[in-house]
């Protein structure tokens, strides 16, 4: 019987592939979505140039990165995480646990996170505060917290258009989202005075920065939780709506968003890298140190990351939107010489 | 009908009052306005569900035929030895030493020389500003030559190179000199530039033959990338889920329509099977990822591991089409081979399922076509992201090696943030589309031309 024959045929296709899983000859990345674009730049690039075959870069996002990553140690895992947040203490533990004690921490540049609304609609120049006063949950007014009443910018500062407060904001699980309520919301809570109000009215300080960083729910603020193109289709249908982006994706679609400017500077490649702007953020991959050596190709992909051709200011990251590090040669020694993380702390 | 059957009354106390057939009464006049309605209900639903068909695929044509053609620009290249060969020894690994960063400034000269000596007046300064009309893929084009043909270093050779996407979107109308007004990597002088080399025939825009053979490239170049890698991890995938699910399916169904007993255990099965086919895909997806992946340690993003989820969302369907087809073949048949002195299994074999085949493969190959196009478990198996980068180099590697599959590329395409990703991503799905197309054609044509009825 042909039945037979196609069975057995794929029951010995399964078996063989049972044992060859443990082998891998590529490198395996996941991680961040901000990462992801410039990985598979330099992927692509590894794989021209190099023998090795193209590194494989998924998407998923800083946290489901990281979790991958902690996973454990062998082929099946793994080889770099991507992140557009630094890694947690509790994940360090977590990846201790399962056996993943070395790992690498490399830095490839900066990402400015800009302010963008429609094209042809209003322009804006925004402080810290004015996105505290318009998207925190609560107010503190005179020594009470009271839900917040605003829905048009100019009830927040007169200065700024009479436009609905609809603002679009990166979902929980991404990397995004932890740098928008620390440099964004809390940085505009204690610019306005109302943290040390809330530490002069008895609060203690864990409560006042919840507090601070807690965005209203009543839909004027909006969790994105895809990615930037999700955030570019509410604004094309929500002609009021603001949205946060990473500077490379606003750079790709100049024609359809117009940016907004925070405290008074323009976010561009130059007053991202010089700090004039105060919203970006470092972008980082780790390497489990175990499978240098046991993965071919993983050391040299880590170098040739953050060589000065690929990750320098005139590479083609840059080019792309990455900020470059200035300090990209003490990243270059550091992966050269696999430096860990408890080792250069 | 309980109408029909009414009398009218008999008026009392003399003759029936008359009814003509040709007058119509006010029931009869309602009852035909209430089908008449139904009639117009039925064709709204219809012209519905017409506008919305023409609406989508007028929409897919619209923005997916952009995809199948791409500009190119000429220009000869002079593969100088200094740069290329230092040693001039011609030593295939001081050629490789060379990377694609060292093959920029080739490109630079090539197409400095080229405007120069067609006399074009051009506000950028020299072959680094200009570059901004190339595909950051030509120096590894030009590199892969090279490598290729050592011996030609030295000489000047004509190529023709991908122009980068911006270039090509001012070519397809999708980018005009407004919408570049802020756009860091392009500017008007450089579309002056493009006028003047259209006109020569330098720029052309021509079929893309790379958007169907090509593989996955980066978001520097979405000019570079094609859906051929993925096509062939979908092809991997639909070969698992054939092998797996036709004689699984097939064997399942034939014991439980000809040779199970009917009891509760039975009826609990045949239950659960059709439960199984309402399964979300999704479901599948985490099944798969629990059971594939981290129990049995299958390697991620492999094409294998795609199929055998796709296998277990696939078997349903084709276990209730395939009990169906045999339940139509009429008792007549079995009864009459059991007669002539056949076995159960003679007859289930020799009578019955060849009757019943063409019921059977039209409804295998729906349910390979539902799988070709889901995306939803392959998510969560590893296969979005810059997975489709490279072919596989045999079959086992194409079944092991991370790969994506169509609808997962072109899910992936759709999110990135060059717009000209965008009219890949509908490109895509004109391919997928013409494959779902085809599978469902044949499966109409085996059952046009090979099926029985009695």
């Amino acid at each position: 019987m042909s039945f037979v024959k196609l069975t057995a045929s794929a029951l010995a296709i399964a078996a063989v592939s049972a044992t060859a899983a443990s082998a891998r000859d590529q490198v395996q990345v996941a991680g961040s979505s901000t990462v992801l674009p410039y990985a598979s730049i330099v992927a692509e690039a590894f794989g021209e140039n190099f023998e090795f075959p193209t590194p494989v870069v998924e998407s998923g996002g800083s946290s489901a990165g990281l979790k991958r990553f902690c996973e454990g140690v062998g082929a099946n895992t793994i080889d770099i995480a991507n992140a557009s947040r630094a890694i947690r203490e509790r994940e360090v533990q977590i990846c201790a646990e399962n056996g993943v004690t070395d790992i690498i921490e490399v830095r490839i540049g900066y990402d400015g996170i800009v302010f963008a609304s429609d094209v042809n609609g209003n322009s804006f120049e925004f402080t810290q505060e004015d996105w505290y006063k318009a998207l925190a949950a609560e107010h503190f007014i005179d020594g009470q917290l009271v839900p917040n009443q605003f829905t048009t910018w100019d009830q927040v500062r007169a200065d700024l258009p009479n436009q609905e407060i609809q603002a679009f904001v990166p979902g929980t699980k991404h990397g995004t989202r932890e740098v928008f309520e620390e440099k964004v919301i809390l940085q505009g809570c204690e610019d306005g005075g109302f943290f040390q109000a809330m530490l002069d009215s008895g609060v203690d300080e864990d409560t006042a920065e919840e507090k601070c960083m807690s965005l209203r729910t009543d839909g004027r603020s909006v969790d994105i939780d895809g990615d930037y193109t999700e955030t570019l289709a509410r604004i094309d249908a929500n002609k009021d709506g603001i949205g946060v982006f990473g500077l490379s994706f606003y750079e790709n679609n100049t024609n359809k968003l117009q940016v907004a400017t925070m405290a008074g500077v323009e976010p561009t490649v130059a007053t991202i890298s010089s700090g004039e702007y105060p919203v970006s953020r470092p972008l980082y991959f780790y390497i489990k140190k175990a499978h240098i050596g046991v993965i071919p190709g993983l050391k040299e992909f880590a170098e040739f990351f953050v060589a000065d051709e690929i990750a320098g200011p005139d590479g083609p990251l840059a080019q792309y939107g990455l900020v470059s590090d200035p300090e990209l040669g003490q990243t270059q020694t550091m992966v050269s010489d696999e430096d860990t993380i408890g080792t250069n702390m | 009908m309980t109408d029909a059957t009414v009398t009218q009354p008999a008026a009392p106390g003399g003759a029936p009052k008359k009814t003509s057939l040709l007058k119509l009464d006010q029931r009869t006049r309602r009852r035909n306005a209430a089908e008449k309605r139904f009639k117009i209900y039925g064709m709204i639903a219809v012209g519905i569900g017409l506008v919305f068909l023409v609406a989508l695929l007028s929409a897919i044509i619209v923005n997916g035929t952009n995809a199948f053609t791409q500009t190119f620009v000429t220009m000869n290249v002079t593969l100088n030895e200094d740069v290329l060969d230092k040693n001039g020894n011609r030593n295939p690994a001081d050629i490789k030493k060379v990377s694609t960063f060292g093959y920029a400034p080739l490109i630079n000269s090539a197409l400095e020389n080229k405007v120069e000596s067609l006399g074009i007046e051009t506000l950028l300064e020299d072959g680094g500003d200009m570059r901004a009309i190339m595909s950051a893929s030509a120096a590894a084009q030009l590199r892969d030559y090279v490598l290729g043909n050592p011996d030609q270093i030295g000489e000047t050779i004509e190529f023709r190179f991908l122009a980068s996407s911006r270039v090509d979107g001012y070519l397809k109308g999708r980018v005009t000199r407004e919408s570049i007004a802020r756009d860091r990597n392009i500017s008007s002088a450089h579309l002056l530039l493009i006028d003047d080399l259209k006109e020569l025939g330098v720029v052309e825009r021509v079929f893309n033959w790379g958007f169907i053979t090509g593989t996955d490239a980066s978001e520097a170049r979405p000019e570079q990338a094609g859906i051929g890698a993925s096509m062939i991890g979908s092809f991997f995938m639909m070969l698992v889920v054939l092998c797996l699910s036709l004689p699984i399916g097939v064997a399942a169904s034939i014991y439980l329509e000809e040779f199970a007993p009917q009891n509760r255990f039975t009826d609990i099965i045949e239950v659960n099977i059709s439960n199984l086919a309402a399964v979300p895909s999704i479901v599948f997806g985490i099944l798969g990822l629990a059971a594939f992946i981290q129990f049995a340690h299958l390697p991620q993003s492999a094409p294998l591991v795609g199929g055998l989820v796709l296998t277990l969302m696939t078997l349903p369907t084709i276990i209730i089409s395939t009990r169906a087809s045999l339940k139509s073949v009429p008792q007549s048949i079995r009864d009459a081979a059991l007669g002539v002195g056949a076995s159960k299994m003679q007859s289930v074999f020799h009578h019955v399922l060849p009757l019943a085949m063409p019921g059977i493969l039209t409804g295998t190959i729906i349910g390979l076509a539902q799988a070709l196009g889901e995306t939803a478990p392959l998510l969560l198996i590893g296969m979005v992201g810059f997975i489709a980068s490279e072919y596989p180099n045999g079959i086992q590697e194409g079944f092991l090696d991370p790969n994506s599959a169509m609808p997962a590329q072109i899910f992936e395409w759709a999110k990135r943030a060059d717009p000209a990703y965008y009219e890949r991503a509908w490109g895509g799905i004109i391919i997928l589309l013409l494959f779902l197309m085809t599978m469902n054609l044949i499966a109409i044509l085996l059952r046009r031309r090979f099926e029985r009825r009695w």
